[in-house]
């Protein structure tokens, strides 16, 4: 083995590399929340839109689910290109992991609002509360419950899916790492190190959300 | 419309029929890939689930540290660092093994988590009667525990054998031929990433759509069973 490890340029790009983990966290947390409005649109639209809406719904979720998210970045970042719309990596980044996350994530509330029984809906309706009421009230709190901890996952599978930003050229954890494992030759270093940022990310959104929940769902 | 005397050169040509042909031999390739992977990767998986489920929880700690840093590092990395670690120990892997490698620890370490809660699925008081039956710890499992926890995490495995196949893109980045690095080599000739993005899209929702229908169906019916 005539190989040197040389982590000392690792070392004094330790800031870059952790201002890059930021990008990342930010990227990754707007692609959750715009997955979690989108996904919650395209669940209601698939339970409850007419025929047109549904198919939407339908081929938004299955596309979503059935394609490589790199597949979907590629799409958004040169397939768009194509046609004459040019965007900048954040938003390919966005866009495409936002696309995924809607997807997957509509079939997580599907899956939370099915389990809210009809009775109850029906029971808080013959009460006399509306039916904006009765979903604000008694099933989205419900719901929100049952969804908890696959959104932590879904959030976590977002902070991982965004290192493909690297392919479309947006300078988060793993672009920047890309950046300066090229320029330095330290390839297997900066690698390395950016592997421990991103445990460490995840386990802190898990803590996170552990706390959270233990906070929230006390009863 | 100008004629020129020198001959101009197509760099670019359009997308023709026999892409089709460049892009379903990656397919299989695509395939190929997943195949090895999530069939070994399943099988290191349930191996590794029944440890941790079966096993003392200390003794144990080492490798679910060990599964979950695979989990929790992004794959891509994972692929970068493994293919760029062997030549530094003399001993170059080709991207397809180095990916096939990496897939596979990937694909394990997640099968054991769903295997591990296959096998927590069946009540202790159910095994404990199989036992008190007379039943082998073999039997127990073969019979009983298998076949309840396989019901119950079919679909979480499915789920994760999906997401190993869509995941096998990522080793394009080693230099592997497969579906994904096929339709960039198109793009790069024929200029028309829409077209092409779109087709390979095709090709990977073809592959896995049958098996998440598939899947939702058996599931639907073990359990009005």
């Amino acid at each position: 083995m005539d190989y040197n490890f040389h982590w000392r340029p690792v070392f004094r790009k330790i800031d870059d590399l952790l201002a890059a983990g930021l990008v990342t966290m930010e990227v990754a947390t707007l692609a959750m929340l715009c997955g979690i409005v989108v996904g919650l649109i395209l669940a209601l639209m698939k339970m409850y839109g007419n025929r047109p809406l549904r198919a939407v719904a339908y081929c938004w979720i299955e596309i979503a689910r059935n394609t490589p998210a790199l597949l979907q970045l590629f799409f958004f970042g040169f397939g768009l290109g194509a046609l004459g719309i040019h965007l900048s990596p954040f938003l390919i980044v966005l866009f495409g992991l936002s696309f995924n996350n809607a997807g997957y994530l509509a079939e997580t509330f599907r899956g939370g609002f099915k389990a809210i029984p009809n009775t109850q809906i029906r029971a808080a309706r013959s009460l006399g509360m509306s039916t904006t009421q009765t979903y604000l009230r008694i099933a989205i709190p419900q719901v929100f419950r049952i969804v908890y901890h696959p959104m932590t996952n879904q959030l976590v599978w977002s902070v991982l899916m965004s290192s493909l930003g690297m392919l479309v050229g947006i300078r988060e954890l793993s672009g920047e790492t890309q950046f300066l494992a090229f320029k330095t030759f330290r390839i297997f270093e900066y690698f390395l190190a950016t592997a421990i940022i991103y445990y460490a990310i995840v386990k802190i959104i898990l803590g996170l959300s552990w706390l959270i929940g233990r906070r929230l769902f006390r009863y | 419309m100008e004629t020129s005397a020198a001959p101009t050169i197509a760099f670019f040509t359009a997308f023709k029929s026999s892409d089709f042909l460049f892009l379903g031999e990656a397919a299989l390739r695509t395939l190929l890939i997943s195949v090895i992977a999530i069939s070994s990767g399943s099988l290191f998986g349930l191996i590794f689930g029944w440890i941790l489920a079966e096993f003392n929880r200390y003794m144990t700690s080492i490798l679910s540290l060990i599964l979950d840093l695979f989990r929790s590092v992004p794959l891509i990395i994972q692929l970068i660092l493994f293919y760029n670690f062997f030549p530094i120990i003399g001993l170059p892997l080709s991207p397809f093994v180095a990916g096939t490698i990496v897939l596979i620890i990937y694909t394990a370490s997640l099968v054991a988590q769903v295997a591990r809660s296959g096998i927590e699925a069946t009540p202790l008081p159910m095994r404990r009667a199989s036992r008190s039956l007379g039943m082998t710890y073999f039997q127990d499992i073969r019979y009983v525990v298998f076949p309840i926890g396989l019901r119950a995490v079919l679909p979480a495995w499915t789920g994760v054998a999906l997401g190993v196949l869509k995941d096998s893109a990522l080793v394009s980045v080693l230099g592997y031929v497969e579906l994904l690095r096929a339709s960039q080599i198109l793009v790069t000739r024929t200029q028309e990433p829409f077209i092409i993005f779109a087709v390979v899209g095709g090709f990977y929702f073809m592959l896995s759509y049958p098996i998440a229908r598939i899947t939702d169906r058996l599931e639907k019916r073990w359990q009005y069973d």
